[in-house]
């Protein structure tokens, strides 16, 4: 076990702990930078979908985990990025410039939908956001001189300042560069006062107004901030997807961007990582499983003559190729970790971090939840 | 000119008048107590005060401002800050997180440039940190820095909350029920603690109590209520023994 020796306030508010912790995140820098040389494009690919996922989650996280505001209509955010950057860019703007003008127009839209947020809480914001992701997907199929509707809208590989992103490689790399970014920016605003009264905002409405915060100035700012995200990862994905259409930004991918900071673990970033992680894999492990399953199975039947191997692999092969068995797999997680580990993936890294960090003297009962009964009327 | 002053102070809610008509004044560098039975409208006097309630009559006035119309946030950076009755903690953050957010009112970066955290930004959380740190010595409360309310006991939960509104540098401290469940020995801390915030750091206090021997213990004027009607005002001893207070408390 190591203890921190703190000899000064500053030590509190750097970006990391110590240096051993720098250390290992300095690893982490070295082995996401040298992975693509071990694995294959298409998996390279894949990975670069994990670092736009993990803008999202960021973005989500900010509102969900910090601010405590739900919101079940990221992806409308996402689209209108999307979309925004899509347009700016078939009209000649350079790059960067479309990039600005995306996350400036998002922005813009998340003040908009978080002035009702001002007013309300839990479900009923959940209702309006989620109406207002529907508006928007509506938007996006009628408004054809800006969208071209169902017709689609081809989106090219991204060029910036003459440079050409136009391979995987290229392309991981910018995603995780704008994915680094990101996560420093966020880190700067939570550990500043912005981030302790959206902290505060999350656990006490009325202490935190007592205590000088503004509600209605920081619940904007959350959305704004979170808007501001969404736009950037929607800029990215419009370069990922190639080709954007109305019914990719539904609810359901707002539901999956809610399942990702809440499996991930809300109210931490590294949180929205492992959701992303999770997110974005889950639908290519499923598509291995889907083949290699039946396979191997097969040819245990051929290696020991019993046919029951073959005959559970084809049904195992076919329930797993059948229309929303990953919708329903993402369901049932989301239901497992919300019984068994409500902390999500971070909880449980957590737990296997002290488990190894205190071995042998780990004790289950260190997060144990607590039952306490003391609020009882609150003030809303 | 009183340092604050509460004019015919009324509030209806519905037909039910939770408060009718109080007027008092706390000179400055007074502890000043408010009593009365359950549901007499001591919590919302103070709710009244940190302007989370609308007054539907009278007037508030601090330090010769009238703050009848200023925004709740706002009441902070004037210099008056608030325990609550039943502990309204950031439970998810540390102790220090909680402190800390109580600088809010303090808090002069911008936006930006606590998006890049630039070297003034810095400056100021030291700055901040610094401030905290004088009311963890003050309540001796070193040893949680660094736990989450929620693993924190009750007690430490209510001493907690008392420095909370310290580190917001209050003029005017409104405490509502500093000892209800606390043991004999805590509330004696807490008598030691509200003293020495009146004769240490010169803050007046505005207190909502019911443990009297508390209130006579550090209390210079009290303040009797009933039924959102003011029965008596005066010393502690000269309100404890008035006849409408003793038939308020044992009816007859």
């Amino acid at each position: 076990m190591r203890f921190l020796f703190k000899t000064s306030y500053a030590q509190d508010i750097q970006l990391f702990r110590d240096r051993v912790d720098a250390g290992w995140y300095g690893l982490l820098a070295v082995v996401v930078l040298l992975l693509p040389a071990v694995i294959s494009d298409y998996y390279v690919g894949e990975v670069a979908w994990v670092f736009i996922y993990a803008i999202c989650g960021v973005s989500l996280m900010v509102l969900v985990g910090y601010t405590g505001l739900i919101s079940l209509g990221h992806a409308a955010f996402l689209g209108i990025g999307a979309y925004a950057h899509a347009y700016f860019l078939q009209h000649g703007m350079p790059w960067v410039v479309s990039v600005v003008l995306a996350i400036v127009i998002t922005t813009a839209c998340g003040i908009i939908v978080g002035l009702p947020a001002l007013r309300m809480t839990g479900i009923y914001l959940a209702i309006a956001t989620l109406a207002f992701s529907v508006i928007i997907q509506e938007v996006f199929s009628r408004w054809e001189s800006v969208t071209h509707g169902f017709a689609g809208m081809p989106v090219g590989k991204p060029v910036i300042f003459g440079l050409s992103f136009d391979s995987d490689l290229a392309f991981y790399y910018l995603c995780l560069f704008f994915l680094v970014i990101t996560l420093w920016l966020t880190r700067n605003l939570l550990r500043a006062p912005t981030g302790r009264a959206w902290v505060a905002i999350r656990d006490s409405e009325i202490a935190a107004q007592s205590m000088g915060v503004n509600l209605a100035i920081y619940k904007s700012m959350a959305f704004a901030y979170s808007a501001a995200l969404m736009g950037l990862a929607g800029a990215l994905f419009a370069h990922k997807i190639a080709y954007l259409a109305p019914d990719i930004f539904t609810i359901l991918l707002s539901i999956q961007l809610l399942l990702l900071v809440i499996v991930g673990g809300l109210g931490s970033l590294h949180g929205a990582i492992f959701g992303a992680i999770f997110v974005a894999l889950l639908p290519p492990v499923i598509a291995i499983l889907r083949d290699s399953i039946p396979a191997s199975l097969a040819d245990a039947t051929a290696a020991t003559g019993i046919g029951l191997f073959g005959l559970i692999g084809e049904g195992i092969g076919s329930f797993l190729r059948k229309p929303g068995v990953e919708a329903g797999i993402f369901g049932l997680i989301l239901v497992l970790v919300i019984l068994l580990e409500p902390r999500g993936m971070y909880g449980r890294w957590l737990k296997t971090r002290i488990f190894f960090s205190t071995f042998p003297m780990y004790k289950r009962a260190t997060f144990k939840r607590q039952k306490t009964y003391m609020k009882s009327e609150r003030l809303r | 000119m009183s340092f604050f002053q509460a004019d015919n102070l009324s509030i209806n809610f519905g037909g039910i008048k939770a408060v009718d008509g109080v007027s008092f004044t706390v000179p400055k560098g007074q502890v000043f107590t408010i009593i009365g039975p359950n549901g007499a409208g001591k919590t919302t006097i103070f709710n009244l005060v940190s302007r989370i309630y609308e007054p539907t009559q009278g007037r508030l006035v601090f330090e010769g401002n009238d703050i009848t119309r200023v925004p709740p946030h706002q009441i902070a950076a004037l210099g008056i800050a608030r325990t609550f009755q039943n502990i309204e903690l950031f439970e998810h953050a540390t102790l220090l997180e909680n402190l800390l957010l109580a600088r809010h009112a303090h808090k002069k970066s911008g936006f930006f440039a606590e998006l890049f955290f630039l070297p003034s930004v810095r400056r100021m959380e030291v700055e901040h940190r610094e401030a905290v740190e004088r009311v963890i010595d003050f309540l001796d409360l070193q040893q949680y820095r660094d736990s989450l309310i929620v693993n924190l006991p009750y007690g430490v939960r209510k001493v907690t909350e008392l420095a909370r509104a310290l580190c917001t540098d209050p003029k005017l401290l409104l405490l509502d029920e500093p000892s209800s469940g606390l043991n004999v020995e805590e509330t004696e801390d807490m008598a030691f603690w509200i003293q020495d915030i009146r004769s240490l750091l010169g803050i007046t206090v505005l207190m909502v109590e019911h443990d009297m021997k508390l209130v006579s213990a550090v209390s210079d004027q009290v303040l009797a209520l009933n039924y959102g009607r003011p029965l008596a005002m005066g010393s502690p001893r000269e309100v404890q023994t008035h006849p409408e207070v003793v038939r308020a408390y044992l009816g007859g």
